[in-house]
């Protein structure tokens, strides 16, 4: 596809405009940013990729990583409400979903160890695991409100913070799995996975590409798993005080 | 029942006791003071009955003895140890609250006795014997917890607590659900507790002729203080205080009316 060709594309976006004009909606300008933003940082990424492929290098390979980890970290924190901190909490669950899983893949030679499979496949997991963070921490929270009576009832007894936020923890595990679980029943039948399409756009073999989805639909779901425990390993004790009381 | 005798390990004769205690929570129109200056001590084996009007201060006081609440004033000390010095297991493992809203957790009748055994790796309760004694039919050990009465719950949580075998027994309104009946066969097997092994217990109650029956000591609480505290027979018989004079005829009024329209039904 040329560059002229995409531009070609940039009717949708027209199109949209003239709706908002119309319709009074005052979105243009949003419309206009959002435009200039994904085009800009798509190139971009699509320049750096190219530069890093070309070089082949490990540890460029590694940094982008990193990178991409730590923004994913910021984001999930922000989204915390506070129960898991500003930012490290969030990084140590990402960052050990992300050497857990892709280190299996690496260890058990299902993927080479190549930049243009490392990180594209790296971007999947971690983004899941960002998702999975989030979700993690709005249900640890609205679980232990719904349930507060419960767990003060088990502080009463002498439970210590662990033991009394057992059942609310693994209430918000549970809840932070489901999506991934059932996008991973229906994927095939109601949507086409991104990166099945893209490969398949591109000229892959269907079946390839269906195999490389199948890897990270699996992968994908370890990590939300492996996200959630080590999250709420993390982030239990911050429901409570010094004097086991409970917080929120 | 094995229980070790608390006496030799503590340093303190007094099983409670409050030293200017008070506190203070946070309200839309500034801090508020639901405790003032509270002070007053109980000996082992001894019951004191704790009354008052709504909104007194009593369940704040009580979660003040386990550190469910912390006092922002003042310090509570247990067995003459500060309670924020306790080790927090040890601590409500012992000083067992029987809360004014019994909150069941999830499973059968069976499975919310074995709760506390379990928190603290001890061996499992005998629940048929746990419930007869508060007076509940053991055939409920199989039932779902959530689908018991009121009545039956206020009771299930004194038996849970038990098990714990706590040495200071503190029941915010647990007999508020049951009949005259149910409410003095939990009395007797708490009277039984005190003079079998020296239980303290803390009894907060509406029911002014059960705290004159089930007291040794008797505290009036209004308005965040204890406006008055005595041997409960002298309480009854000649209250010093303006307050508790004031209180004690309504409450007598209230108690000959046969039936007293049920307006100390809590929050
Ligand atoms: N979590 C809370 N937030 C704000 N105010 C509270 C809270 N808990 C208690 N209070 C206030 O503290 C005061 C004392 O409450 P407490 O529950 O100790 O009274 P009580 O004597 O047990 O009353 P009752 O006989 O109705 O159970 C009340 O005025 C109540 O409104
Ligand atoms: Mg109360």
């Amino acid at each position: 596809m040329s560059l002229w060709t995409l531009s070609l594309t940039l009717a949708f976006v027209v199109a949209a405009m003239l709706v908002s004009l119309w319709q009074r909606l005052g979105l243009e300008k949003d419309m206009l940013v959002a435009t200039v933003r994904a085009t800009v940082q798509l190139l971009l990424i699509g320049y750096i990729l190219k530069f890093v492929f070309h070089v082949g290098n490990l540890a460029l390979t590694a940094a982008m990583v990193a990178v991409m980890t730590c923004v994913a970290a910021d984001n999930a924190g922000r989204r915390g409400r506070g129960l898991a901190g500003r930012f490290w909490r969030p990084f140590v669950a990402i960052a050990a979903t992300e050497v857990l899983t892709q280190g299996f893949l690496l260890a058990g030679h299902v993927i080479p160890v190549r930049p243009s499979y490392i990180i594209p496949i790296s971007g999947m997991i971690v983004g899941n695991s960002m998702v999975a963070c989030g979700l993690f921490l709005n249900r640890l929270r609205d679980e232990t409100q719904a349930r507060s009576a419960e767990v003060w009832t088990l502080l009463a007894l002498g439970a210590n913070p662990k033991q009394a936020s057992r059942a609310v923890v693994k209430a918000a595990t549970k809840a932070s799995m489901i999506p991934t679980i059932d996008s991973a029943k229906t994927m095939g039948l109601v949507q086409l996975p991104g990166m099945m399409t893209g490969q398949i756009i591109a000229g892959a073999d269907p079946i390839q590409a269906v195999r490389y989805q199948l890897l990270i639909v699996f992968a994908i779901m370890a990590s939300a798993a492996i996200t959630s425990i080590v999250l709420g390993l993390l982030t239990y004790p911050r429901l409570f005080n010094r004097f086991w009381q409970l917080l929120v | 029942m094995p229980h070790a005798p608390v006496a030799k390990h503590e340093p303190s004769p007094w099983a409670i006791e409050f030293r200017g205690v008070g506190r203070t929570l946070p309200s839309e129109d500034g801090p508020k003071s639901i405790l003032t200056g509270v002070s007053g001590r109980l000996a082992r084996g001894r019951v004191l009955t704790l009354i008052g009007p709504s909104g007194a201060g009593k369940s704040t006081l009580l979660s003040l003895c386990n550190l469910l609440q912390t006092p922002d004033m003042g310090e509570v000390f247990i067995w003459g140890r500060e309670v924020r010095t306790w080790l927090l297991a040890e601590l409500r493992r012992r000083v067992g609250l029987v809360m004014q809203q019994p909150v069941m957790l999830p499973g059968t009748v069976a499975d919310n006795l074995a709760v506390p055994s379990r928190l603290h790796g001890r061996p499992q309760p005998d629940g048929y014997r746990l419930l007869q004694q508060v007076g509940l039919d053991p055939s409920l050990l199989q039932r779902p917890a959530a689908e018991l009465s009121g009545g039956q719950k206020q009771r299930v949580a004194l038996a849970r607590i038990l098990s714990n075998e706590p040495d200071i027994l503190l029941v915010d309104e647990g007999t508020s659900g049951l009949d005259r009946e149910s409410a003095e066969i939990m009395e007797r097997h708490v009277r039984r507790l005190v003079a079998s092994r020296s239980l303290t217990v803390v009894w907060v109650t509406h029911d002014l002729e059960q705290a004159r029956r089930m007291g040794d000591e008797t505290w009036l609480m209004d308005k965040g203080r204890v406006v008055e505290q005595g041997i409960t027979e002298a309480f009854f018989e000649a209250p010093q205080t303006e307050i508790a004079k004031r209180f004690l005829r309504a409450g007598l009024r209230a108690d000959r009316r046969t039936l007293a329209p049920g307006e100390e039904d809590e929050s």
